[in-house]
């Protein structure tokens, strides 16, 4: 049956008989290109949103301060309310099982020189765990540490662009900053995934800042960190008592939602998944929907290709083929077309997808796409194995045809 | 070499049902050739058909050079075909994307003769049939006449006991079907049993036996004086 003079013949069939291969060729390849594509993809858009939370930690709670909306206790609304040092304190003594680290944030725009290179930096204020909380990667030095929060050391931690920018190729490490008139020793440089923006930065102690703006006690945001263990659930019960904490200590309204905010990293990558998952499983669809359209149309061209071969057919078994020479003559061809023709569409959505790389993540949002071999492969399979069944059903009515009627002349 | 008793053959058109074989009786010598004359709706063809193992009977014994034709299912009457029968068509009935010389090595193909015998085989039977520098060319490229040559020589490849021919002139001028009963009367000259349907009497006449049809009862059986074809060409 696999001879090599019954691929000979099949050989020559296929040649002589370009248009049929080309139909069937053309259409198995085309069904599996955009399959691949398309699942292609889509994983490139999951890659997106994976790697828009892989910038920061996702196990923090960003705390914000708003303005009541209700009166409460005996305060007016449209109250602002303001964080201060011994919220960190109070979030550190009742909530220890919870907490893995707290870190305020005290943004300010200021004038940084260094020699003669000058310019406006985002200088924020934090705490040693704002490290983790951003992600923020050290190239040399050191970030701050708790020593630094304490002794309210004049140190500060730049980024990979304030030093290009500042200090063109010379080593920022000990040198001293002018940072909104005072002088910081530069003690590390960082780089960060966020990209540019976050790049452009310079973090100093909370406590330092503080001390500088008259030693006041205000802090305009803060970062609360959970232990990952705690979960999904532990991290949104967690929200609810600190929620519940700072609107009793502030004297806010339980009903009011405008006096803090909190923004729940965990909250929103779990949501964010689901949206992902969703959108997986509706190009899933699409793309198993161009599958069976691949199918139906294969399906369609076997029948055409075996009503057209019915002369010849008869021929043949008047010749002496019997029914099973004739039924792996229609399968073994369509089984060879499907299968290279299948491999082709399949290799050319790989090279374009891997082609893709990054250059639609701007405007496309579509990161990377990629597709899992076995499945592409599973793909192309599938479909070679539906356009056997589909050209066998047909095929073995043609070799039941009597070649009395099979070579009947029209 | 061929044996039939009694033999019925009726077909269902609807609801009516069309006796079309009513009991034929006949037999063929080795060597022999033989005409089955009669008009269009005698059976004829029908008969051919069922010795071609391409149909079967509704009742009645049919044995091929000894061996009784019954109960075949498809893979053994295929088989029955390649070994013992060749057949010609009216419409040549040529793989019309196959060469000459492919479509001659076609019935060596499926009795798995190795390739290259294949090809040598076929290139010699083409070359009897006069048609050797023509073995690369497609059916299209091809007249009737050498058309039916190459079925000739198609049906001749696999040696078989039997040659059956349907109306092998009827798609054909009368120059070239004496051409072509020529070449079947040298077939059949070399010892070969031929069977021609025909419903033109000239050509019946080119054979050694004549067997008229009518209503599927054969009405008559005569031997005659061949005429040889080779006067007119």
């Amino acid at each position: 049956m696999f001879s090599r003079d019954t691929w000979i013949e099949i050989f020559k069939t296929i040649q002589k008989n370009k248009l049929r291969t080309f139909l069937s060729g053309f259409t198995v390849a085309l069904g599996i290109f955009i399959f691949v594509s398309l699942f292609g993809l889509g994983n490139g858009l999951i890659n997106t949103f994976d790697k828009f939370f892989q910038e920061d930690a996702t196990n923090v709670l960003y705390f914000f301060p708003g303005k009541t909306t209700l009166p409460y206790k005996g305060y007016k609304s449209s109250r602002r309310i303001e964080f201060e040092n011994s919220d960190l304190a109070d979030i550190k003594k009742n909530f220890p099982m919870f907490l893995e680290y707290v870190t305020p944030r005290i943004s300010r725009n200021l004038l940084v020189k260094f020699m003669e290179e000058s310019d406006n930096y985002t200088t924020t204020g934090v705490d040693w765990g704002h490290q983790y909380a951003e992600k923020t990667i050290m190239m040399k030095g050191r970030y701050l540490n708790v020593e630094d929060i304490k002794h309210r050391t004049k140190y500060a931690v730049i980024g990979r662009l304030v030093e290009q920018d500042l200090f063109g190729s010379k080593n920022a490490l000990g040198k001293y900053l002018d940072i909104g008139g005072s002088a910081f020793k530069v003690i590390g440089v960082f780089q960060d995934d966020g990209g540019d923006r976050e790049e452009r930065g310079i973090y100093v102690p909370y406590t330092t800042l503080q001390l500088i703006e008259k030693n006041t006690d205000k802090i305009d945001q803060f970062v609360v960190a959970f232990k990952p263990e705690l979960g999904y659930l532990g991290a949104m019960a967690f929200e609810r008592s600190l929620d519940k904490f700072f609107k009793d200590k502030k004297f806010i309204s339980p009903k009011d939602q405008n006096g803090i905010f909190i923004r729940n990293v965990a909250d929103q990558l779990q949501q964010n998944q689901q949206f992902a998952r969703v959108l997986q499983i509706i190009v899933a669809f699409v793309a198993f929907g161009t599958i069976i359209a691949g199918i139906i149309g294969i399906s369609n061209i076997m029948v055409f290709v075996v009503k057209e071969r019915t002369k010849e057919l008869g021929i043949r078994k008047a010749l002496g083929a019997t029914p099973r020479e004739v039924i792996s003559t229609i399968l073994l061809e369509s089984v060879f077309i499907t299968t290279i023709s299948g491999f082709t569409g399949m290799l050319i959505g790989i090279a374009l997808l891997s082609s893709l790389g990054e250059s639609l993540s701007e405007n496309y949002f579509i990161l990377n796409p990629y597709i899992n071999t076995g499945v592409a492969i599973f793909a192309t399979l599938l479909l070679v194995l539906f356009g056997a069944v589909a050209g066998y059903i047909p095929a073995k009515r043609a070799a039941r045809i009597k070649p009395i009627i099979a070579l009947r002349d029209e | 070499m061929i044996e039939i008793k009694d033999l019925h053959k009726s077909y269902k058109m609807g609801s009516n049902t069309l006796h079309v074989l009513k009991g034929i009786n006949f037999s063929v010598q080795e060597g022999e050739l033989v005409a089955i004359m009669g008009s269009s709706g005698s059976g004829k063809s029908t008969l051919l058909n069922i010795l071609g193992m391409l149909d079967v009977a509704d009742s009645g014994e049919y044995t091929l050079d000894g061996v009784p034709i019954k109960n075949l299912n498809e893979t053994k009457a295929a088989n029955y075909r390649n070994k013992f029968l060749g057949f010609v068509f009216q419409s040549f009935n040529l793989i019309n994307y196959k060469s000459a010389l492919e479509n001659v090595a076609l019935p060596l193909y499926y009795q798995r003769v190795p390739r290259k015998e294949r090809q040598e085989r076929a290139l010699k039977y083409l070359d009897q049939v006069g048609l050797k520098e023509w073995a690369t060319h497609l059916p299209s490229e091809l007249s009737g006449g050498q058309n039916q040559r190459v079925a000739i020589a198609r049906a001749m490849a696999s040696e078989p006991k039997v040659l059956l021919a349907d109306e092998p002139t009827g798609a054909l001028d009368s120059t070239t079907s004496y051409e072509v009963m020529d070449l079947i009367q040298k077939i059949n000259d070399q010892g070969n049993t031929i069977l021609v349907v025909t419903h033109e009497d000239d050509i019946a006449h080119m054979c050694k036996r004549i067997v008229y049809l009518k209503d599927g009862v054969i009405v008559e059986d005569k031997k005659v004086k061949q005429v040889r074809a080779s006067k007119y060409v």
